[in-house]
């Protein structure tokens, strides 16, 4: 499955529980809020699990990644 | 500060207090005759967010925090002045409040800084309660120390920094000795975040702290054994209290974790527990869930939990299957069922207010929901029977606290009857921090009315709800009004129509927030809903300590307002879960 849609797919429904939910790739997520502090370590877990991606504690920030594009291009450079 | 490398293990050597606390009339008194008699003995372990490990004796902490005293001193700044101490969760956190402390000043601790907030709006709110506080000193770190100290130019405030104290002049030597104070005199303020929780210090005497350690020591049997384990935040009751105060005053080991670390990875609180035999940990209720769900079985590979006696749940509604999640996914590894205890607490009675005794677990009473909700009455069920909820007992008052229930009139009602929580204890606040009016409203007859729903059953609290339309999220009190005062500023919303409240989320063991905003037509047009929407999220997120789980932008005249033309949040509440909770795309579960 494409890395994009998985991630987009695990947010809406697993995050804001909002399967529906009109998430743009550029969407701030982190800045915004729409992902809170408990929910982005589960996002870590999910892509640790599905991609075999690690990202570590102290990146779980905005400066790292804060759009749905940003995240999709990190897990892509670390192999997943 | 001892770093890691001369690290000696806690309990290697026998350097324990004789936890003596009857003796002390003041807490100075207390840390003061530590460190004279038992300097050498461990008072903190504090464990940095990378991994470094500080382990500061009785002695040690006593001189550092003199010479915090000492530069207030310097500064010219006087017993019964306010500090506010802006810093993060670090040992010059702990050190400067009891340098306050020692001096006579009143100390406060500010939340820090996130990586969310907006510094600009942060640093501005730090201005506010200088302000309307009267706070005559600010310590915090050189990078804020030009920016405050231009917001607060025309008040009568210093601005220090730790550099600054580290440099001030003449070294306190292990026998400074410090002046002893009156028991009645104000030890220090405990504030909750949001614009309005600033508004309320609670302003705490020695005599009710000690008072609340002594009974609350004997409450979970505090010993010499004991070794505690915190991660919690020290601008709230509990880590302020149960994972700072009490242990550094009663002469138990403590070790001190970073919240921040511990919400990214919290599997390292365990591991403390592990390493250093911890024996009692307090946890807001959502942290049992968060543990239970994030952390992976094979991080735990070796740990060993049984050197505890209790996790003690304290600080939001206790759920049964947060317990259940967290001791199933531990059990292998020392949690038992009887280590799951319980506490009822707030800043104006020091802290604990109830407590389940340690060792047991804290009893389950199965009510009819809907005798509860309709008749405000907990009729008593058989356990898992349909219609019925489980109510998590929060324990006995503690000695020297009394708990009564009462109706809306204030008379007194009997056991198992719905109604607002008062109490009347030794501990008490002595009053908001220069707000007679708010003090006299809380305070009544000498009791104090919580603002928490529940009912009593043989002699035991259960907590059902709350009167106010506060919300609390992961342990934190969050005011909607606040909420809805950042969503009023914003261009297209119609200011003053706005809703928040908190939806009770099972996976999370905690609260999520909603809003429902009214927006005028040209405003949406203008901006679309999408970035609307948007817009409104980052402006919460930079100016409150919490997200918004779900935003719904609503026409004109959506929101439910009461007779005296107030917008109604759990009417709202409920038109809300009517209208979006039926919608296919959100899952009811």
């Amino acid at each position: 499955m494409d890395i994009e849609a998985a991630l987009s797919d695990y947010i809406r429904s697993q995050v804001l529980k909002r399967p529906k939910y009109e998430l743009g790739t550029d969407d701030p997520l982190i800045s915004s809020g729409l992902i809170d502090s408990f929910h982005l370590v589960d996002l870590a877990l999910f892509i640790e699990e599905t991609f075999g991606v690690r990202i570590d504690d102290t990146e779980l920030n905005a400066e790292t990644f804060d759009t749905l594009s940003e995240l999709t291009k990190l897990v892509r450079q670390r192999g997943g | 500060m001892i770093k890691s490398a001369n690290y000696t293990r806690v309990g290697a050597k026998d350097r324990r207090s004789k936890m003596d606390i009857a003796a002390y009339e003041t807490l100075t008194q207390a840390v003061q005759r530590q460190a004279a008699e038992t300097p050498e003995r461990t008072a903190l372990i504090v464990l940095g967010e990378t991994g470094e490990e500080f382990e500061i004796s009785a002695g040690e902490f006593h001189r550092q925090a003199s010479q915090y005293a000492w530069a207030l001193a310097g500064a010219g700044i006087g017993a019964e002045d306010l500090v506010i101490l802006v810093l993060r969760h670090s040992p010059e956190l702990l050190f400067a409040f009891w340098g306050a402390l020692y001096l006579g000043t009143i100390g406060s601790i500010f939340p820090f800084l996130t990586d969310r907030l907006d510094p600009e709006i942060y640093l501005e709110r730090v201005r506010e309660l200088v302000i309307h506080a009267r706070a005559r000193a600010v310590i915090t770190y050189p990078e804020f120390e030009p920016r405050l100290k231009s917001l607060l130019a025309g008040a009568d405030c210093q601005v220090m920094s730790v550099a600054d104290v580290i440099q001030a002049s003449g070294q306190p030597s292990a026998a400074q000795s410090w002046q002893s104070f009156s028991a009645e005199k104000i030890a220090f303020l405990q504030h909750s975040s949001g614009t309005t929780g600033l508004q309320k210090g609670v302003a705490l005497s020695h005599r009710s702290v000690l008072n609340q350690i002594r009974a609350y020591s004997r409450a979970i049997e505090l010993n010499s054994q004991d070794v505690i384990v915190s991660w919690l935040p020290l601008y709230h009751d509990m880590g302020l209290i149960a994972g700072f105060v009490m242990p550094l005053v009663a002469g138990v080991p403590l070790v001190l974790m970073s919240p921040f670390k511990w919400v990214v990875d919290p599997k390292t609180l365990l591991w403390a527990i592990h390493q250093w035999r911890g024996t009692l940990c307090w946890l807001p209720n959502f942290a049992y869930n968060h543990m239970a769900r994030v952390i992976r079985q094979p991080d735990l590979k070796g740990l060993d939990l049984s050197s505890m006696r209790a996790f003690i749940n304290c600080s939001e509604p206790v759920y049964l299957h947060s317990h259940a999640v967290f001791a199933s996914k531990l059990a292998l590894h020392g949690v038992k069922s009887e280590m799951l205890s319980t506490c009822y607490a707030m800043a104006e009675n020091t802290f604990a207010v109830t407590q389940n005794p340690v060792g047991a677990p804290a009893r389950t009473d199965w009510v009819s929901l809907r005798e509860l909700q309709e008749q405000r009455r907990a009729v008593a069920v058989e356990p898992g029977a349909p219609g019925s909820t489980a109510m998590v007992s929060c324990g006995f008052p503690i000695d020297g606290t009394q708990v009564r229930i009462v109706d809306e009139g204030g008379e007194i009602l009997p056991e198992r009857r719905v109604g607002e929580i008062a109490l009347r204890s030794d501990c008490m606040l002595s009053g908001y921090y220069r707000r007679p009016e708010l003090t006299e409203e809380a305070i009544r007859s000498g009791w104090y009315f919580t603002g928490d729903m529940g009912y009593l059953a043989e002699g035991e609290l259960f907590v059902t709800g709350r009167k106010k339309d506060l919300i609390i999220v992961g342990g934190k009190n969050i005011y909607p009004q606040d909420l809805e005062a950042i969503a009023s500023q914003i261009s297209g919303v119609v200011p003053g129509r706005c809703a928040a409240f908190g939806l009770y989320d099972a996976e999370l063991g905690s609260e999520k927030i909603v809003m429902v905003c009214e927006v005028d037509e040209a405003g949406l047009a203008a901006q679309g809903y999408k970035s609307l929407e948007l817009e409104l999220r980052k402006r919460v997120v930079q100016q409150s300590e919490v997200a918004l789980s779900d935003v719904r932008l609503v026409s004109r005249r959506w929101l439910l307002k009461t007779s005296s033309g107030k917008v109604a949040r759990s009417v709202n509440r409920d038109k809300y879960l009517r209208e979006f909770g039926q919608e296919d795309d959100i899952e009811v579960e």
